[in-house]
Order: C-alpha cells, then sequence, then structure tokens
C-alpha cells in the first residue's frame, strides 16, 4: 500500500439503543436521515469532500444494511485502487479475540488496517453525527500546533454543558483538562467525538490500554484522560457551524426537523459540499391535483394526494387522498393510506398506515406492540409494520 | 439474455425538436425530470438482462458521452461485455458531414463481429416505453423470423404518425409494408423503431447496402427486404411515448402526470436508471403550492407551480407561477414571474416580475443558459 499522509477511522459499531425500533435490525449510522441519507453519509461525505480517500469502517451491531450500504464506497467516491473503504468488523484470531470491547479496542484490533498506510495521522471519526466540517483544515491546525492529538469542540449553552465531554483548555487552546459529564462545568467547550492523532504515539497507547484488564478500553474515558496525565501536547479545535448528535428519538426528531426550515443552518443545497448517497433510482415526485404541501422535504419516488406539512418524506412514500400528515417523518416505501391522519410520528421502513387510522403523538401516549411512545411524545412505528 | 447485443442507434436524423434539439442529439434530450431520452432504452435493456451494449453516436456526442461516463450507475462496469460507444467512422464522404446510420454499424462492425452474442436488438432512442424484451425475443426465435419488429397499435391515436414509421401488418403478423414518415398512413401500426435479428444478418444488410451506395437501415436495409426476408412484427401493448417534435415532446411530458402512465412507464418492469446527482430532497418552504405536477430533487420551492415538470435543481421563488409548463435543469425563476405554457431549457433564468406566455399545446420554447 501506498503511504498516505493522514486516514480516517469511522467507529460504527455502536448499538444505538436510545433509538428504540429504530435500530432494532440495523446499526445506528445505517438509520435513513433528511429524506434521502443514511446517518453515516454525513461522515463519509465530509472525507471525501475534505480529500481523505481511506476510510476504515468499524463495525459490530447489526452490521447487515450498514456493510450493504457502504459496498466499495461508490457513492462518496471511496471507490479507489489504493486506500478507500474498508470495512473492518470484528474477528477471531489464533489467541481467539472476541468482540470490540470499546471503541479504542475497536481501533487496537485493527492496528494491523493502519499501519498498512504508514499515516503520519489518524482521524477518528463517529458515524452518528450530523455536520458539514473540512477535517483538512482540523489537520492543518493539528501540524501548526505540533499537536500530539487534537480534540474537535464545539461551544454549547452552558445549562447544557454538564451533558457533554467538556474541555478546559489554556488561552492557546491547550487542553488541560477534560471532565466526561461535569456537574459543575467550567468550560461549555464540548467535545465532538472528533480526534486527530499521531499515529505512533496513539498506536503506544492503545497498545498500552489492551493490557490495562481494568480499563473500558474508551476513548473519553481511558485514552485522553491517559494522554493528558502523560503531560501530550493535546488542542482542542474550535468548530463553529452546525453540528449534532442524534442519539436519542428526540435529537433524531429534532434534527431532521431542523432541515425543513426555511433558514435550515445546515445546507443540503450546497454544490460545493455535497452529501453523497445511495441513488435510489426513483423517478421525480408526483404531488396531485388537491395535493398541499408545505414547509416539507419530498424525496424521489413520492406520490401525494393529501396534506403534508412540516414533514420528510424519503423515497417512494405514497400519501393518499385526504391524509393529512404534520410533523411527522415517513421513511422509505411507507404507504399512508386514505383518509388518515399522523402528527409528531415516524413511520418505518416499508410500514403502512390503513385507512382512516389518526395518531397524534403526545406524552398521554402508551406504547403499544405496535409502537413506541418517546419520552416527548413522539410515536415510532418500526419498519415493515401495519397499523 | 446474455446471448443478445443491444445496440442503441442514436445515429439518425429524423426528427425535429427545434431549440432542445439544436445541441444535443436524441440520446441526450432531458426528459420526465430527471432522465435523459436513451435512460430509458438502455434501463429496458439492462431491465431485460442484456449485459453487453453498444451505442451509435453521430453528431453532438460529447454530452452523451458525459451522461454515460459512469457505466457503474448502469449496472454496466463489467469486464466483459459492458457499454460501448461507438463513434462514426471517416471513411465516407467529407469528414462532418452527416452520413446515414448504416454507415455508422459499418465502421463499427467488427466490434459487433467480435461479440459472443448471437442475436441483436437495435433500439432507436425517441420512443419511450418500459418494456422487457425477452417475450419479443421468444418470439422471433420460435416464429424463426429474420427480422421482429416490434410494433404498437395507435388505435384511434392517428394524430400524427407524419414522422413515424408506419407498419401494414397481415394478419398472420408478418410485416407486408412499411414507411418512413408516410404522406398517408398505410394502417394504425406505428414502428416502435426497435428490431431484432441475428448478427450475422446485420452484418449482411450492412454490407449489401454500403456496397450498393445505400446508407439508411431502416429504409434500405429492412423496407428492401419486406417479402425477401421473413419480417414480422410483435405488439407491444403497453404505454408508449412517441418523440418525434416539440408538440410530442410536450404532450408526452404532460402525460406523465399520470399517475398510472408515470407508474408504468418508470416501475413496471424494472426502475429507469439515470446519472446520479446527490441533490437533497425537493424543498417545499412557506407559501408554496404544488398541484398535479412532477417535482425532481434539488428544487426550492417558494412559489405556486402547477401541471408542471420540474428537473432537478430549479429554484422558484417567492410568488411566481408556473403553469403548463417543462422547467430543466438548474433554472431559475424569479420572484412574481410568471410561466405558462412554456418549455425553458436547462440553466435558463426568468427575472423578477416577467411573464412569458405560449399557447395552449403550442408551448414557447426557450434556449438553454437563456437570461429573460
Amino acid at each position: 500500500m501506498k503511504k498516505k499522509e493522514c486516514i480516517a477511522l469511522i467507529l460504527a459499531g455502536g448499538q444505538g439503543s436510545r433509538l428504540g425500533s429504530l435500530t432494532k435490525n440495523l446499526a445506528k449510522p445505517a438509520v435513513p436521515f433528511g429524506g434521502r441519507y443514511r446517518i453515516i453519509d454525513f461522515t463519509l461525505s465530509n472525507c471525501s469532500n475534505s480529500d481523505i480517500d481511506t476510510v476504515g469502517v468499524l463495525t459490530q451491531y447489526q452490521p447487515l444494511v450498514l456493510n450493504s450500504y457502504i459496498g466499495i464506497g461508490s457513492p462518496w467516491n471511496l471507490d479507489r485502487n489504493n486506500g478507500g473503504v474498508t470495512l473492518l468488523p470484528p474477528y477471531t484470531d489464533t489467541e481467539g479475540r472476541k468482540w470490540f470491547r470499546g471503541t479504542a479496542d475497536a481501533i487496537y484490533q485493527n492496528i494491523f488496517y493502519v499501519n498498512q498506510f504508514d499515516p503520519d495521522y489518524v482521524l477518528v471519526l463517529s458515524g452518528d453525527h450530523i455536520y458539514k466540517m473540512d477535517y483538512s483544515k482540523m489537520l492543518a491546525f493539528h501540524k501548526k500546533k505540533g499537536a500530539d492529538a487534537t480534540i474537535s469542540v464545539i461551544e454549547v449553552s452552558w445549562d447544557e454543558a454538564s451533558r457533554f465531554g467538556i474541555m478546559n483548555t489554556e488561552r492557546d487552546g491547550r487542553i488541560i483538562e477534560f471532565e466526561e459529564k461535569p456537574k459543575v462545568p467550567r468550560s461549555n467547550l464540548a467535545s465532538m467525538g472528533i480526534y486527530i492523532f499521531n499515529w505512533k504515539l496513539l498506536r503506544d497507547f492503545l497498545i498500552e490500554d489492551s493490557k490495562n484488564e481494568n480499563s473500558s478500553h474508551d476513548f473519553g474515558k481511558n485514552i485522553i484522560p491517559s494522554m493528558l496525565k502523560d503531560g501530550r501536547r493535546m488542542f482542542a479545535y474550535r468548530f463553529k457551524g452546525y453540528w449534532r448528535d442524534v442519539g436519542t428519538i428526540e435529537s433524531f426528531y429534532e434534527v431532521n426537523m431542523d432541515l425543513i426550515s426555511d433558514s435550515s443552518e445546515l445546507d443540503i443545497y450546497d454544490s460545493n459540499w455535497k452529501i453523497y448517497s445511495e441513488n435510489s433510482t426513483q423517478p421525480p415526485h408526483y404531488a396531485g391535483p388537491d395535493a398541499s404541501v408545505k414547509c416539507s422535504l419530498i424525496n424521489e419516488g413520492c406520490v401525494v394526494f393529501g396534506e403534508v406539512e412540516n414533514s420528510i418524506l424519503f423515497q417512494g412514500v405514497y400519501v393518499g387522498k385526504n391524509v393529512k400528515i404534520k410533523n411527522s417523518l415517513i421513511m422509505p416505501g411507507a404507504r399512508i393510506m386514505d383518509n388518515a391522519t399522523l402528527d409528531r410520528v415516524i413511520v418505518g421502513e416499508g410500514s403502512i398506515v390503513r385507512e382512516g387510522v389518526k395518531l397524534i403523538g403526545g406524552k398521554e401516549h402508551k406504547q403499544t406492540e405496535n409502537y413506541d411512545v418517546s419520552d416527548t411524545g413522539i410515536i415510532v412505528i418500526g419498519e415493515n409494520t401495519v397499523i | 439474455m446474455n446471448e443478445v447485443l443491444g445496440i442503441i442507434n442514436d445515429a439518425r436524423y429524423d426528427y425535429n425538436l427545434k431549440e432542445i434539439g439544436n445541441y444535443r442529439s436524441m440520446a441526450s434530450i432531458p426528459f420526465g425530470g430527471r432522465y435523459r431520452m436513451i435512460d430509458f432504452v438502455l434501463s429496458n435493456m439492462i431491465n431485460s438482462g442484456i449485459q453487453n451494449v453498444g451505442i451509435l453516436v453521430q453528431r453532438n456526442y460529447r454530452s452523451i458521452i458525459g451522461h454515460l461516463r459512469s457505466p457503474k450507475e448502469w449496472d454496466l462496469d463489467r469486464k466483459r461485455d459492458g457499454l460501448f460507444i461507438l463513434p462514426p467512422g471517416y471513411d465516407f464522404g467529407i469528414p462532418g458531414a452527416l452520413m446515414g446510420d448504416l454507415q455508422v454499424i459499418h465502421s463499427n462492425l467488427d466490434y459487433i463481429a467480435r461479440c459472443k452474442q448471437k442475436e441483436v436488438i437495435i433500439s432507436g432512442v425517441n420512443i419511450l416505453c418500459n418494456i422487457n424484451y425477452s417475450e419479443a425475443l421468444r418470439f422471433h426465435m420460435e416464429n424463426r423470423n429474420d427480422i421482429t419488429v416490434i410494433y404498437k397499435d395507435m388505435g384511434d391515436d392517428m394524430r400524427d404518425l407524419s414522422m413515424c414509421t408506419n407498419l401494414e401488418v397481415g394478419d398472420d403478423g408478418r410485416i407486408l409494408d412499411m414507411e418512413v414518415g408516410p404522406d398517408e398512413s398505410i394502417g394504425t401500426a406505428m414502428s416502435m423503431n426497435m428490431y431484432i435479428l441475428s448478427k450475422k444478418l446485420l452484418a449482411k444488410i450492412t454490407q449489401r447496402c454500403i456496397s450498393r451506395g445505400k446508407t439508411d437501415f431502416v429504409k434500405n436495409g429492412i423496407i428492401e427486404n419486406i417479402g425477401k426476408l421473413k419480417i414480422y412484427g410483435f405488439k407491444f401493448d403497453g404505454y408508449v411515448a412517441h418523440v418525434n417534435s416539440i408538440q410530442d415532446y410536450y404532450r408526452y411530458s404532460m402525460e406523465l402526470l399520470n399517475t398510472d402512465k408515470w407508474h408504468e412507464i418508470f416501475f413496471k418492469n424494472g426502475r429507469i436508471y439515470t446519472k446520479a446527482m446527490d441533490n437533497g430532497p425537493a424543498k417545499y418552504m412557506k407559501g408554496s403550492t404544488v398541484k398535479n405536477s412532477l417535482i425532481a430533487n434539488g428544487c426550492i420551492i417558494e412559489g405556486n407551480v402547477e401541471n408542471s415538470i420540474l428537473f432537478r435543481k430549479v429554484k422558484v421563488h417567492k410568488g411566481a407561477q408556473i403553469k403548463n409548463s417543462i422547467v430543466m435543469q438548474n433554472c431559475e425563476i424569479g420572484e412574481e414571474a410568471i410561466l405558462e405554457n412554456v418549455i425553458l431549457d436547462k440553466d435558463s433564468k426568468i427575472t423578477k416580475g416577467r411573464h412569458i406566455t405560449g399557447s395552449d399545446g403550442f408551448p414557447i420554447v426557450i434556449e438553454k443558459k437563456t437570461v429573460i
């Protein structure tokens, strides 16, 4: 393999259990998002747009959909002869290794993959964040500071700060302390889970960490603190822009809704920074003679006869006559039959809402065998369900 | 179907699409909100299981090469077989002069000879449908035809066959007569410009015609052989759109607003593939109204759209009104502008407050990159 200056590793093995029935049969990064994407498209597109052409994707939980979706990486321009995208599942060897025990262990077990490219730097990313970021700028910052590690941070509001991993820094950005979910935060710079490491140094720390039986083999809990303790040059890189974690039903719903707004902070229509995705091979959508669509995103292949407001229809959704859909996400191929009413509902892929069914989200709803209800009252119908 | 070689014939010029056809060959005319004409026939071939497709081109073929740049999107990035562009050779006449399609075939006979497939389906690009060729192929083989012509019985819809190839079909299906652009029709059957024959016969016809100074595949290669060869018709019963003129183009585009037709042409025997552009879903803003229209991805709509087709990345600003119109890729319609019965070619811009109105069924055609 040719030497690469910097390669990316995307952690995509987590279950995302807080997404409930959305991740029953697929990993969180593969969950459909924003009308035509899957969550991991944003990270993969960022790599591609930042000229990073070598990307390892670490998978573990329910990888079938994710594996077949990523394939050889063509949609993201990552089908390369040298590098490109590589899926890195857990494996056994002569020593009988097991599952990835944590984020750091996942990379430790793939040291051989990284070594092939003899990179100076590795970029460690999560497969479940929605944002647009030019990693090459972060790498330039890392080099300029002569850092051992750089952690991308974003300013969050002070009252939210105790929900994040917080970086306490000196004026020049050097990190002096890292606190995971501090009760009384002393800074509002939250870690985005995006790291650049000097590879040789990280490798040493990973090997050391793997020997520690008490470690939970996690970047935030173990690797970063031990590097700090060791007095390494670690810097916070301030990212300004839209960045969201979509770990819960609420945040997943909110971030989708953010795309709808007339002045959305995340521009998915920018031809200089495209978000690449698999081509759904469907015709333009059809809005019928009595259709009414307001403040919504509609993807290819949809047929709309009813009313849609403040909602997102993914590819191939059918909306019958007199249907009223409000504040909802309708995943690929779902069919909403005549006279149905939906408000604050997430309808899973391939599900059918029968004629005349009325579902209005709200906290008073109880979970049934057909759907979950989130803490804030969003109804979530799993995939291939008939309601 | 891997015993069949697909040849798409974009080397004929018997149509008139005025402004939208000036810079393009028929194959690369945009159609249906996100496609080019060639996508339909090419997808039909792929969905029928054909894995080797050659495309005969002659003029203005840069855009078709650009469109087909990545055979991946058509699943034709094969090690054996796959997708081939067959350009004209300059062994005929003056470079740049228009050739007959047989001359282009003749220039590529070595490609055709080298293919391992024995049968050939040769198809034009101006007739759109969603067809599985295997039934026609079975008829061709079982009936031991020399040539099978796939046709559509237009019934009462004989409005304008003057630019089509008209057939007279006998009761047993044999082709009795055939005319290209007839002055008086000889029946209700229209050739869909799709012909099945063996590779051997195609080579023989081509060589015989060329050596006698004849250059037209249909007029010389087929019509002159009626009565000499066993030429039968295969009747196709599905929906067919045929585009020879601006009126046809407009009419059949608008017919896609019928969901049954939309569904048949885009889904019946398989999907229609095209080049991916990675646009976001269409975005409807506050105050938009859209009725009876096809909207492609990447559109951002603040205004009103009715009975129209918007291609990818069209921007419709506040208060703009688009009615009975076709707006191609990357156009922008300014605030309070009005478009009615217009075909607006790509990359054009209608500025604030402009009104452009054509008459019913006779749309105004505006060339690409126009700013009004």
